[in-house]
């Protein structure tokens, strides 16, 4: 069980910079993400953006100010859960949070931040009907382990980097048969790997089908076979074991929906005060709060963090008074280890 | 109509016409004209043609300038696409779309 003061959900720049003002206050935090690193939308969206409007930075990529937030967070040691969904809270006999993620790590602390952005980022599923009945039974969204797919018949959809490359790796050796589905003849991904795409396809080593998407698929007893449909209206069935689409990821609220809050919009309503939500020691923080004047704005999310801690820290010690110190008189004191 | 003012429809996807006025010199796009009006459009990367959220048809025949590879390869993300679907953000509203007429994509799982 991970114990820490303040649990924070998404490790955006909200709730990295929250990691930096807890830590002012003596407040350890851990972070959990669904997305394998740390950083949100400005890491998995758009980490080669110039944001233009963080006081005094008249320009900075995504991607570096995430970096440069982690390193200011950095002195205050906060433990990551990523690659991992908070999925379910639930209070102990001392009243501390017990939150579940989706792989069953356990996180227990006394104070919940949900700084979720726009929610979790999860693959885009395909409006293909009955989809739902062959996941994980022929269906994947994401491969974990290309050695499930050995001497398998294997068909991918899309049209990015990801499609392409699994493309690639299943066909040499792997699977017994590959066949990629793209709704057009170009591709996006890196242009060596679609020379690559090009040459297995003249070579014959995998089937190449453009211009085209997978409109069905059935099977008795899990996946069999899918349908797919040309632009220029043919529909061809082609036998497979496995249908993995590839279209990317997009937010989504996700468990925070059942987690008893009162939500308007996929956004959770917060007290202007301190940012708490309706449920007492959980608050909400960035563009996933809202309330009557709301901006959707990293630096908007920076101010709602900075105060959101200062109510926490009360609620941890109810009799501890807290003076606002500044960082230029005391410096950074970060945790030792 | 005034200078600087042009006219469009936009058909919901329960097919509800909504005839909207939009300013031409605000450097506004169609799906902050649709977020604007409150209609479900959700604009989640903001507008930089990295989400495919305002996925939408083009039902009138308006010279929009044409996808740039970004947006074109966006649409490769999304489900529901046409020969004519374009990604609103990337309409910039000018003079020349008055009377445009634009349908929201059906969104997917």
């Amino acid at each position: 069980m991970i114990q820490t003061d303040i649990l924070i959900i998404g490790a955006g720049p909200c709730g990295l910079f929250t990691v930096f003002e807890a830590g002012l206050l003596k407040l350890r935090c851990h972070l959990i993400d669904a997305l394998p690193q740390p950083g949100g939308q400005c890491s998995e969206i758009y980490p080669k953006k110039p944001i233009y409007d963080i006081p005094a930075y008249p320009s900075i990529l995504a991607g570096e100010l995430v970096d440069r937030l982690m390193e200011q967070a950095e002195p205050f040691r906060p433990g990551f859960t990523l690659g991992e969904r908070a999925e379910q809270i639930e209070k102990d006999e001392e009243g501390q949070f017990i939150l579940t993620t989706n792989r069953g790590t356990r996180h227990r602390a006394p104070i919940i931040a949900i700084a979720g952005g726009l929610g979790c980022f999860e693959p885009r599923k395909p409006p293909v009907p009955q989809l739902a009945d062959f996941e994980d039974r022929g269906v994947e969204y994401i491969i974990k382990d290309p050695e499930f797919y050995r001497d398998k018949k294997v068909v991918i959809s899309g049209g990015g980097d990801s499609a392409l490359d699994w493309t690639i790796f299943l066909a040499e050796g792997v699977a017994s048969e590959v066949t990629l589905v793209h709704r057009r003849k170009e591709f996006r991904g890196h242009l060596d790997s679609v020379q690559k795409v090009m040459d297995l396809a003249a070579a014959g080593r995998i089937k190449l089908m453009t211009d085209a998407e997978v409109v069905e698929v059935s099977g008795q007893d899990g996946l069999e076979r899918i349908a797919v449909k040309t632009k220029a209206g043919e529909v061809h069935e082609v036998p497979t074991d496995h249908w993995v689409p590839l279209f990317g990821l997009s937010p989504k609220l996700g468990p925070i929906a059942d987690w008893k809050l009162n939500i308007t919009k996929n956004a959770v309503e917060v007290d202007t005060l301190d940012y708490s939500t309706n449920v007492p020691g959980i608050y909400a923080i960035g563009d996933i709060n809202t309330y009557p004047g709301k901006l959707k704005l990293i630096l908007c999310g920076f101010h709602e963090a900075t105060l959101m801690v200062q109510s926490a820290f009360k609620r941890i010690y109810p009799d501890k008074n807290l003076v606002l110190k500044y960082t230029t008189v005391n410096g950074v004191n970060g945790f030792e280890g | 109509m005034e200078d600087n003012m042009i006219r469009v429809s936009v058909t919901d996807r329960e097919g509800n016409v909504h005839e909207l006025d939009a300013p031409t010199d605000m450097g506004m796009n169609m799906m902050e004209l649709c977020k604007s009006a409150e209609l479900p459009v959700e604009g989640t990367c903001g507008g930089m043609a990295m989400c495919a959220s305002c996925h939408m048809y083009v039902n009138s025949s308006h010279a929009i300038p044409p996808k740039s590879d970004d947006e074109e390869d966006m649409l490769d993300e999304a489900f529901f696409v046409e020969d004519h679907s374009r990604l609103g953000c990337q309409i910039h509203l000018s003079n020349e779309l008055d009377g445009l007429k634009v349908e929201l994509a059906p969104v997917g799982n």
